[in-house]
């Protein structure tokens, strides 16, 4: 009964409010109604209609993340009998080399992945701000949409073929007089790791161009003559104005850009595997390998949740950002 | 003003390049996929005999016809299921007042973020366990539970959005919580399901460690999940290598060209909300 009752105020209260139009009377009185109606039927359906989701992700998601915890205190090959071992595994992955080699990787990636293509798509949408519906503007969306319809796989596969001896970028290098800098990119050691960052600004920066550029088309250009008229530059501009009014798209493609650095595999994996050495390595890769090669399934479990965490330690201070200042 | 004016003009610059950077992959696989495929290719070139046989070695000696069945099975498992399973999920935690719901909501985000690689471990011997392994089930069952949180997400931010008047004309005539959700909220849904399928065909798609890691045969894979097979087999020539991914990219591009509008719209809507 308290139970129904909590419900009704509940369902009350979010009624009237969205009943702001109406007559007082009516509202006052057709939403308890309504609330009390829901509050009859709504429970056993509602709990029909959410069963078959919580199923689906209990069944095939929560289950495998709860017996990752569990692999990930035990020694286990994956087929003979499983040793307790404590926290042994997460040790191992903080003062494993590899392993922390494959994790600062990934944070080198995010300057990749994040900083390059945002910083792109902000520099796009100040110069441009308003681009007018047309031909153009629609070919040059299809365009930047492009890497984000083919597989990161096929980017791999593609961008191996320009960083090689013989590729696209060499060629150009050499066209502008930079022969001697050219080198098969993937191959070498100082310039792998870059490289493969590149492959990831190319497929993100269109996607955080285009996202911007909507928003700040959003932004009332009597701002912009406001400050303009106060005689601020543009740098002034882009801080008090811009960055503001862009902040929620901001936010959220440094979310998915952080987490797309962090967690990359498709690309390093049909482009260098890992190579040359551990250039090139990163977690998910790592993770594979110990998993699948070594059979250490305990220790790839553990770097699984580190993994993890790692994500969520990064991208809830950026959520909390853009919903404090919002 | 003439500030302005030159901003346009350096920005339109700035996106020609950068327009040209993003087609500049693709332009450099067709060139290196025409040339002779028993030889290393050489950069950017229009060949002067363009070897369009490769495409068809490729399409031949790659089972393209095998691979884009294994995808679009796949596709069909994910997909209708996913739609269905979140829709009614999203109706209920959006617009249903049910114990706990909060909790289930935040149950569903903390999904959100989670790499696939951090579960891909327990994931195979999840299915091993239930005999799926190298079966489509394997990767069908398990992406609809990794997309779940999202799309659930995605249609319960579709349902907080219609107004409740609606909903409350329907109760008042006395409707069912089914009969409302079938006949008046399923139909105002379309585009919202619609924007979800496409990302979600997207998804399932390109998908590739799930696949690579639950299915050995690379023929029963998703089609991304097959590229590592072109690359063991035409490592010696980067010819037919490229002109194989070529072919794999295709049907996603041509879709895509085709609803291209749609596309645009999901993809910006699904980083905003995802």
């Amino acid at each position: 009964m308290s139970a129904g009752n909590r419900g009704g105020a509940i369902g009350a209260v979010s009624h009237s409010g969205g009943d702001a139009d109406s007559p007082p009377a009516t509202s006052a009185v057709a939403p308890r109604r309504v609330a009390r109606k829901a509050t009859r039927r709504g429970p056993l359906a509602g709990v029909l209609m959410i069963a078959p989701a919580l199923a689906a992700y209990g069944f095939f998601v929560l289950v495998p993340f709860i017996q990752g915890v569990q692999y990930s205190f035990y020694d286990w090959n994956g087929v003979g009998a499983s040793t307790w071992v404590g926290v042994d595994n997460y040790l191992r992955v903080f003062t494993d080399r590899e392993m922390l080699s494959a994790i600062r990787n990934a944070f080198v990636l995010v300057i990749f992945f994040t900083v390059i293509p945002v910083g792109t798509g902000l520099v796009l949408a100040t110069l441009i701000r308003n681009i007018r519906a047309g031909v153009f503007s629609t070919v040059s969306q299809t365009i930047l949409f492009l890497p984000q319809i083919i597989p990161l796989a096929a980017a791999g596969i593609a961008w191996s073929w320009m960083y090689a001896q013989t590729g696209t970028v060499n060629q150009i290098l050499s066209a502008v007089g930079l022969g001697g800098i050219t080198r098969p990119w993937l191959a070498d050691y100082g310039t792998a790791l870059p490289a493969v960052g590149l492959i990831g600004s190319w497929v993100l920066t269109g996607l955080c161009t285009v996202l911007l550029l909507t928003g700040i088309s959003k932004i009332d250009a009597s701002l912009y003559e406001a400050v303009r008229l106060d005689g601020a530059g543009w740098f002034r501009e882009f801080i008090t104005i811009t960055i503001p009014g862009l902040r929620q798209q901001i936010a959220v493609l440094i979310t998915i850009t952080v987490i797309a650095a962090l967690s990359s595999f498709d690309i390093i994996y049909t482009s260098t595997q890992g190579g040359p050495g551990r250039a090139t390595l990163v977690p998910g890769l790592s993770i594979f390998r110990i998993g699948f090669t070594q059979s250490d399934v305990g220790l790839a479990s553990a770097f699984g949740i580190v993994l993890m965490a790692l994500v969520l330690i990064v991208v809830i201070p950026i959520q909390r950002l853009s919903k404090e200042s919002s | 003003m003439i500030g302005n004016r030159t901003e346009a003009v350096v920005g339109r610059i700035v996106l020609i390049v950068v327009l040209l950077v993003t087609v500049l992959p693709l332009v450099s696989m067709l060139s290196a996929a025409l040339q002779p495929a028993d030889r290393n290719p050489t950069g950017l070139v229009w060949p002067s005999d363009p070897q369009w046989q490769n495409f068809v070695t490729a399409f031949e000696a790659g089972h393209v016809w095998q691979l884009m069945r294994s995808s679009l099975v796949i596709v069909l498992i994910v997909v209708p299921a996913s739609l269905l399973i979140a829709t009614m999920a999203g109706y209920a935690l959006g617009n249903l007042r049910i114990r706990g719901s909060r909790f289930l909501l935040l149950l569903f985000v903390a999904g959100l973020t989670i790499p696939f690689e951090s579960l891909i471990i327990p994931i195979y011997y999840h299915m091993k366990s239930l005999g799926l392994l190298n079966t489509p089930w394997a990767v069908g069952l398990t992406l609809i539970g990794l997309f779940m949180p999202f799309s659930v997400a995605w249609m319960r931010a579709h349902f907080v959005g219609v107004p409740t008047e609606l909903s409350e004309a329907a109760r008042v005539d006395g409707a069912t919580v089914w009969q409302e959700f079938r006949r008046i909220q399923i139909p105002l849904a379309g585009p919202a399901l619609a924007a979800l399928a496409i990302l979600l065909f997207l998804w399932t798609w390109n998908q590739f460690i799930l696949p690579v890691a639950l299915i050995q045969d690379p023929l029963d894979r998703t089609v991304a999940g097959a590229l590592t097979f072109f690359q063991g087999q035409y490592y010696a020539s980067i010819p037919l290598l490229n002109a194989g991914a070529l072919i794999i990219i295709t049907p996603a591009i041509v879709v895509f060209l085709i609803f291209q509008r749609q596309f645009i719209k999901a993809l910006l809507q699904g980083a905003v909300k995802g």
